[in-house]
């Protein structure tokens, strides 16, 4: 595949060195000549020095054949422009876009663009996970379903402890996956499946009804 | 008719004193406060600290009741998310959005963003002057 990374960054950097190793034929863009430089020193002529969101630069480069355009700048709304360049001036089939605010999510989607990730979110997720006391986290979204998959923990002030699943109201597009007590293994539940404090639920959900899921298997 | 202007520089500035003077509803808004010293000390609207490509800070500024929404910031992709904002997000009626790329102008106005590239009408003014 033929992928051009915007923005060379940290990020862009990373992940202009992970695609060259899977094998692809990868172009960075970077507007800061010193940047351009270091990069071309280590991995040789694979980064091409202007502006992403430019319609003539992404020309130069031969975007039209590119498969896919991934823009990783710190800035959302340059992102979004070379993301929109690429998808409606060179019909490039694939774009993705780094959003640092997650309310951006909406507005990128609604305007075409096929993938946002948000590096805020992300390491919010990761740092609630190693949060204890947290009682749910979001494991991984899968976007195009409508799906997320989280981790659910039961305490000692759950008021569901000692009930069995069948009890539980859990919202319909919920379906719980896995339980991981604190002691003894990892068990798929069943309906007569008792919930004990300190259990660990694996289950699936739809973004909006996290919440009521959290509620139906914590009672509180 | 409510009107907000992102961006106080010298253009903003002038818009939105000249709309005031016409008895329109103008917020500006502007992500550093020194940029006010450009509004006149007779300017009625209101101006507001604030990020235009956030949507709490458009909020904040009325962007629900606004009739029309123009940006008139330095940065043309800040112009260009911001208008794509108030279209797509808020359903403002009239959107404006200055862009100096011309091929980015150009391109934005072929999906539907009603745009001005004062690079391109600012050549052409010369050169018909020139030539006139």
């Amino acid at each position: 595949m033929y992928i051009i990374v915007v923005g060379g960054g940290r990020l862009g950097y990373y992940l202009l060195k992970a695609l060259m190793n899977e094998g692809h034929e990868v172009l960075l863009l970077e507007k800061d000549a010193r940047i351009c430089r270091t990069i071309t020193d280590e991995m040789g002529s694979v980064c091409y020095r202007g502006d992403g969101c430019e319609a003539a630069t992404l020309a130069e480069v031969g975007t039209g054949r590119a498969d896919m355009l991934v823009a990783v700048t710190g800035d959302d709304e340059d992102n979004l422009v070379a993301c929109q360049v690429a998808k409606h001036k060179h019909n490039v089939p694939r774009t993705i876009a780094r959003i640092r605010n997650p309310q951006n999510a909406l507005l990128f989607k609604k305007l075409g663009i096929d993938v946002t990730v948000s590096s805020t979110d992300i390491i919010l997720e990761a740092i609630e996970r190693e949060v204890p006391t947290h009682p749910l986290t979001s494991l991984l979204t899968i976007d195009e379903k409508g799906l997320v998959i989280v981790d659910v923990k039961i305490s000692d002030e759950s008021t569901t402890v000692g009930k069995t699943v069948k009890e539980l109201s859990l919202p319909k597009e919920s379906k719980l996956a896995l339980i991981i007590p604190s002691e003894g293994s990892a068990h798929v539940p069943a309906a007569n499946t008792v919930l004990r404090a300190g259990d660990q639920i694996i289950a699936m959900t739809s973004p909006e009804s996290k919440e009521a899921l959290r509620t139906a298997l914590r009672g509180i | 008719m409510k009107i907000i202007i992102m961006g106080c520089g010298r253009v903003g500035a002038r818009l939105a004193s000249l709309l005031d003077e016409d008895g329109h509803d103008v917020t500006v808004l502007d992500n550093d406060t020194y940029s006010f010293r450009r509004l006149p000390p007779t300017f009625g609207g209101s101006a507001l600290f604030g990020n235009g490509i956030d949507e709490e800070a458009l909020k904040r500024a009325g962007i629900e009741e606004a009739d029309i929404f123009v940006a008139l910031t330095q940065g043309d992709n800040r112009n260009v998310m911001s208008c794509q904002i108030a279209k797509h997000i808020f359903n403002v009626p009239r959107v404006m959005c200055r862009i100096y790329d011309p091929l980015r102008e150009e391109m934005y106005s072929a999906l539907g963003l009603e745009t001005i590239s004062p690079t391109k009408v600012f050549a052409q003014l010369l050169k018909d002057k020139l030539e006139g």
